[in-house]
């Protein structure tokens, strides 16, 4: 069964055109719902005919290839496709962006832009995500960069004007490297005596190995520094926190991974050689990453600094899964991808919420929210429980599936690193625990907030579809694991021909 | 089951049944008791043994989580004398801890949210005694541990309850990461996480796996042996062992049937249990078992010690457990494979059995007698043995139980690890003959100050309790005194055969004179208000006090994590992150920013400008890059 991509860029491009033409808030975001929701019942859709491809036995990399030339002097393709990683990808960010935009249903300060540029990032997401040519994909990620800019200029709070100037610096500075690796790839690479952009194309004709090693350190940087690489992750808890939530939202749960994606999708399976090469200081990146982001959470005392410091912790493990270079690990990279996006997501949308009502996220202020709050306070439980990896919610099933990969390697150097991971979920006990300990339970500290209303519907909404999700997951990882297997195989088997 | 009563509770338990969740939860409970018993006669009477050996049958078995061609979660029931045995253990304590709850709990606001709590982790209980997988066994154990959170943090609003419920799993936590450390391990070697083939493959001499794990080693000693004590480390931190034991006094801070139904007799014993599974792995490695003998004695000595001096009824009872634990550990470590040194392990999980029904009916009637007077404090209790005639007589039973007075459940299970520390190391033995000593003593001291002593005058008694909080008392008092007759050997031994019970009434003259002597000093001290108490602890001074303060363990591990973690490691490392990684970050925002100032002299600081500037530097770099490399 053919089914074309193309919906799944054109479905937010209409949503932002038809949001243009309207003037009150409500018609925007009923325009806004309507194609988050249009976007989501594609890409279940898009996941079905996968699996029915699948099933028929299509051994295809690639599924539902398009290949459209879009300026042919720099052979220049619009070349998309997707596998199980991507499909992955994509159900992740149509979720994602549902509930943000579920939970941004009540703003009124300047809704149509607002809904815009929100929309506009899951398009550029949602084409990142699905280009197999990587000039096609460097604007896709150009296009999920720039919105954030003003979405944190404009709604934020706190120092918004540093931190959206800090994020987008820093992002683009990423987007500068990856670019630089692009046109050396794309200079080495010949096709008939034409370089190509072809990720396909090139990937089937192995990078000498000299530009392999020139190249690498300036892709995988530049992706990893939307992974929030360790020292280069400094953008994380200044961006989150000063985001609306919303943008927070998509910011973790989508813009981070765009980053792991690139890493593994053009960093890791066109340069395979220069992977094993690096493998060990990308490892170690990732373990400081790990550890120090846990440590430096524990520290943190506003709710949205503790879950930005705790996403750095949380995307070492994807950094981790994709260094260590097994089929296991690299499958809990990604798992640990759909999980923390989901995760991360709901845990913002609570913040949020939170937020809203009490106008404060300093952890000292708050307390004993169960009471006045109990659904948005379980809903933060259980966001904490996903977070400290708790079997049966998404969490834990990635990253034990990041240990265990880890673990197959045999050397001394490799058990330490999967020893202090492991550590790490201890720490993250700790700080999970403290956060929720003081937020949720306890007396009630402020008596003004005595008088605060529950979650209204929108946000009840978004709340239970991303914990039906993380659930779904947490209790029978199988089908997740299964849609990705066919793509990290690929990328595996890249790694082993020498 | 239980877990179609969370999820229902859980969900609509709030708006629907406020009311009723108890009768359904204890209904579902039930019927969960019926099949487990049934379950337990078809296997051990019915089925029987096949050629003197009990079965192990794996009745389902689903690939959960693969990762490769041998390693994989899966998920599945084993069924094998000790499993079917805690079956038949955790749904009759869940059930009478059920039915007990409808009259503890009434008029509690959140009534369904604790019936859903505890159906949950009756769920993870039932779920970890059949596991099939080391992994499964991880994942249930970590979801007990979660339940096990949730409910001592039930009384959310009370401080100390969120801050015994937080220490409680972050010290099962930091266990459980020498557990996960050691299912990697021994998967790796053992090239899987199913028991059965685990086993296999380890124990035969001649097989790969063996070689591979026996010949390899770290620091001196086999990898089999570190992931045996890694994975005991886990099984310590949730039975509460020493050094691990600190959560446990704390976790009394939940309602106290919680109390009865986790930290005595189900979810505390799940590291015996551990220990019990992976026996024929830990009989092949000596010094892992001798670690869970030295563990286990030190935690059964040093709780009874500690128990002597504590005044709240459920701290003392609480290191009670704790004590009894360390004998089922020290028990199980010191057995070995071999027809004479089996009896460790028989007597391990007989102990286990007998303890949990006693055990739990401690801690129901200090649930009763706490409803009543409205105070953990002894000094608040004294001469309720006329109020509360019910309460009175099945707390005795379960003292005597406890104490080892023949012919009381508890005699012979301890008659049995003691016989078998005798027979393996006569240290061990007589160290725990003290504590069995110890044992008679603190929980008569508890008996005589709470029925006895000097009356004390009780506000608002109206009556003991409604008949579901009598009825699991006397149901239990029954059974603390019937079940040390079943022949527990005939059903449970290290390799699953039918083997002859000991009993030696001849060594049993000893500890029954021992535990004679405790109840009698605590009698002539605690039956009537006297100063005698206050001399005595005098007397032994600073040990007394030492006690008192539980050894001080608590500050120590207090120090450690305020001090040296969040002082040495997480204030710099949030500091660096703050001043010098970002400060770097800044550094070099800044000084592009002034660069820029320079050439262009004019202060635009529109962000336009420097994407120019950024992308012009970029393409001129690109630009000398490719000239180079060409």
């Amino acid at each position: 069964m053919e089914i074309s991509l193309l919906p799944l860029i054109l479905i937010p491009l209409f949503t932002v055109l038809a949001m243009l033409l309207p003037n009150s808030q409500k018609q925007i975001r009923t325009i806004a719902l309507l194609g988050s929701i249009a976007q989501l019942i594609f890409s279940i859709a898009l996941f079905y005919f996968y699996i029915v491809e699948r099933e028929a036995g299509n051994l295809a990399h690639f599924y539902f290839e398009n290949n459209i030339t879009w300026y042919a002097p720099l052979n220049i393709n619009f070349h998309i496709g997707v596998d199980g990683i991507s499909i992955a990808m994509i159900l992740l960010t149509a979720f994602v962006v549902l509930a943000g935009v579920l939970v941004s249903w009540n703003m009124e300060h300047r809704s149509k832009e607002f809904f815009f540029l929100l929309l506009l990032l899951s398009l550029g997401a949602y084409g990142f995500f699905i280009a197999l040519d990587l000039f096609t994909l460097f604007f896709f990620l150009e296009v999920a960069v720039i919105p954030k800019f003003l979405l944190i200029g404009i709604w934020g709070s706190g120092k918004k004007e540093y931190s959206a100037m800090k994020l987008v610096l820093m992002l683009m500075g990423g987007s500068a490297l990856v670019f630089v690796a692009f046109a050396g790839i794309y200079f080495d690479s010949n096709i008939n005596g034409t370089p190509t952009f072809d990720l396909v194309q090139i990937a089937s004709l192995n990078l000498p190995i000299a530009v392999q090693k020139l190249f690498f350190p300036f892709a995988f940087i530049g992706f990893g520094i939307f992974t929030a690489l360790f020292p280069f992750h400094t953008w994380v808890p200044d961006g989150h926190s000063s985001a609306p939530t919303a943008a927070s939202m998509f910011l973790a749960g989508i813009s981070m991974k765009l980053g792991g994606y690139g890493c593994l999708r053009v960093a890791t399976y066109l340069m395979p050689e220069a992977a094993k090469e690096y493998s060990t200081i990308i490892i170690v990146l990732a373990i400081i990453a790990i550890i120090y982001g846990a440590f430096a959470t524990m520290m943190q005392t506003d709710l949205k600094y503790i879950n930005a410091y705790s996403s750095v912790s949380h995307c070492g493990f994807v950094l981790l899964g994709i260094g260590i270079l097994t089929k296991t690990a690299i499958d809990g990279a990604v798992l640990q991808m759909v999980s923390h996006g989901l995760m991360t997501a709901l845990f913002f949308a609570v913040i949020g919420m939170i937020y809203d009502r009490t106008h404060s996220r300093q952890v000292a202020q708050l307390g004993g929210l169960l009471k006045v709050l109990p659904f948005i306070s379980t809903a933060f439980v259980i966001a904490g429980l996903c977070s400290l990896g708790l079997p049966g919610l998404s969490g834990f099933v990635a990253e034990v599936t990041v240990f265990v990969g880890a673990w197959e390697k045999v050397d001394l150097f490799y058990r330490i690193v999967t020893i202090l991971a492991c550590a790490s979920i201890v720490v993250t006990a700790v700080y999970i625990l403290r956060a929720t300990g003081s937020v949720i339970m306890g007396p009630l500290k402020n008596k003004e907030h005595a008088i605060l209303s529950d979650a209204s519907w929108n946000e009840r909404l978004a709340v239970i579809l991303l914990v039906t999700v993380i659930i779904a997951i947490g209790i029978s990882p199988f089908w997740l694991k299964d849609l990705l297997s066919p793509g990290t195989e690929i990328i595996i088997n890249k790694l082993l021909i020498k | 089951m239980p877990l179609c009563g969370f999820v229902v509770l859980g969900l609509f338990g709030k708006k629907y049944f406020s009311k009723s969740s108890g009768v359904i939860g204890s209904l579902l409970l039930l019927t969960c008791t019926l099949l487990a018993l049934y379950t337990s006669y078809n296997y051990f009477i019915v089925e029987g043994p096949i050629n003197g050996t009990y079965p192990t049958l794996t009745v389902f078995h689903i690939t959960w989580l693969s990762f490769s061609n041998n390693l994989s979660i899966d998920l599945g029931i084993l069924m094998d004398p000790i499993s079917v045995m805690m079956l038949v253990v955790v749904t009759f304590i869940s059930f009478m801890v059920h039915l007990f709850s409808i009259g503890y709990m009434k008029g509690e606001e959140r009534l369904a949210t604790y019936f859903s709590f505890l159906s949950l982790f009756t769920f993870s209980m039932l779920g970890l005694i059949i596991s099939s997988n080391l992994f499964q066994i991880y994942i249930f154990w970590e979801l007990v541990g979660v339940s096990s959170f949730l409910l001592i943090g039930f009384y959310f609003e009370k401080p100390a309850a969120v801050a015994a419920s937080k220490k409680a799993f972050v010290v099962t936590r930091f266990a459980d990461l020498g557990f996960l450390i050691g299912i990697l391990l021994l998967g790796y070697y053992g090239d899987s996480f199913e028991f059965s083939t685990l086993i296999r493959q380890l124990t035969d001499t001649q097989s790969l796996q063996f070689t591979a794990i026996t010949t390899a080693s770290f620091a001196g000693v086999s990898i089999l042996t570190w992931s045996l004590i890694l994975i005991f480390m886990g099984g310590a931190g949730k039975s509460a062992m020493f050094p691990l034991h600190i959560w446990l006094p704390d976790a009394m801070e939940g309602p106290t049937p919680v109390s009865a139904l986790i930290h005595a007799a189900t979810m505390v014993v799940a590291g015996v249990f551990l220990v019990a599974r992976l026996f024929p792995l830990f009989s092949i490695a000596e010094t892992a078992l001798n670690i869970v003998t030295f563990v286990g004695l030190i935690s059964a000595f040093l709780a009874a010690v500690i128990a002597c001096t504590q005044t709240d009824i459920k701290r003392v009872l609480a290191y009670s457990t704790m004590s009894q634990i360390g004998f089922m550990m020290f028990a199980i470590g010191s057995s070995n494979v071999g027809i004479e040194n089996s009896l460790g392990y028989t007597a391990s999980l007989f102990h286990l059995f007998t303890h949990a029904f006693f055990k739990s009916l401690l801690f129901l009637a200090a649930g009763a007698i706490i409803h009543i007077v409205h105070s953990n404090e002894m000094k608040d209790m004294g001469g309720l043995r006329k109020y509360m005639p019910i309460t009175h007589l099945t707390f005795l039973i379960a003292c005597l139980a406890i104490a080892g007075i023949p012919p009381f459940a508890g005699f012979f299970s301890k008659e049995e690890i003691l016989l078998a520390a005798y027979h393996s190391n006569k240290i061990v033995f007589f160290i725990a003959l003290i504590t069995s000593g110890l044992t008679a003593f603190y929980m008569f001291r508890l008996y005589f100050s709470i029925f006895w002593n000097k009356q004390k005058e009780l506000h608002h008694f109206h009556h003991e309790g409604t008949w579901t909080m009598k009825l699991p008392l006397v149901l239990l008092a029954t059974c603390s005194v019937l079940v040390g007759f079943i022949p527990f050997g005939k059903y449970i031994s290290f390799n699953n055969k039918v083997a002859a019970s000991h009993f030696d009434p001849i060594f049993s003259i000893a500890p029954v004179t021992i535990a004679v002597a405790g109840i009698l000093i605590a009698l002539w001290i605690y039956k009537n208000e006297s100063n005698k108490a206050k001399q005595l602890a005098v007397s032994f001074g600073s040990i007394y006090r030492a006690a008192y303060h539980k050894f001080y363990v608590d500050e120590l591990y207090l120090f450690i994590t305020e001090k040296i973690i969040f002082n040495l490691v997480g204030r710099p490392a949030a500091w660096i992150d703050k001043n010098i990684v970002d400060g770097m970050m800044n550094g070099i925002a800044n000084s592009t920013q002034n660069i820029s100032f320079l050439i262009r002299k004019v202060q635009s600081g529109k962000i336009q400008h420097y994407l120019l500037y950024f992308f012009a530097g970029i393409i001129s770099m690109l630009v000398v890059f490719i000239y180079l490399w060409k």
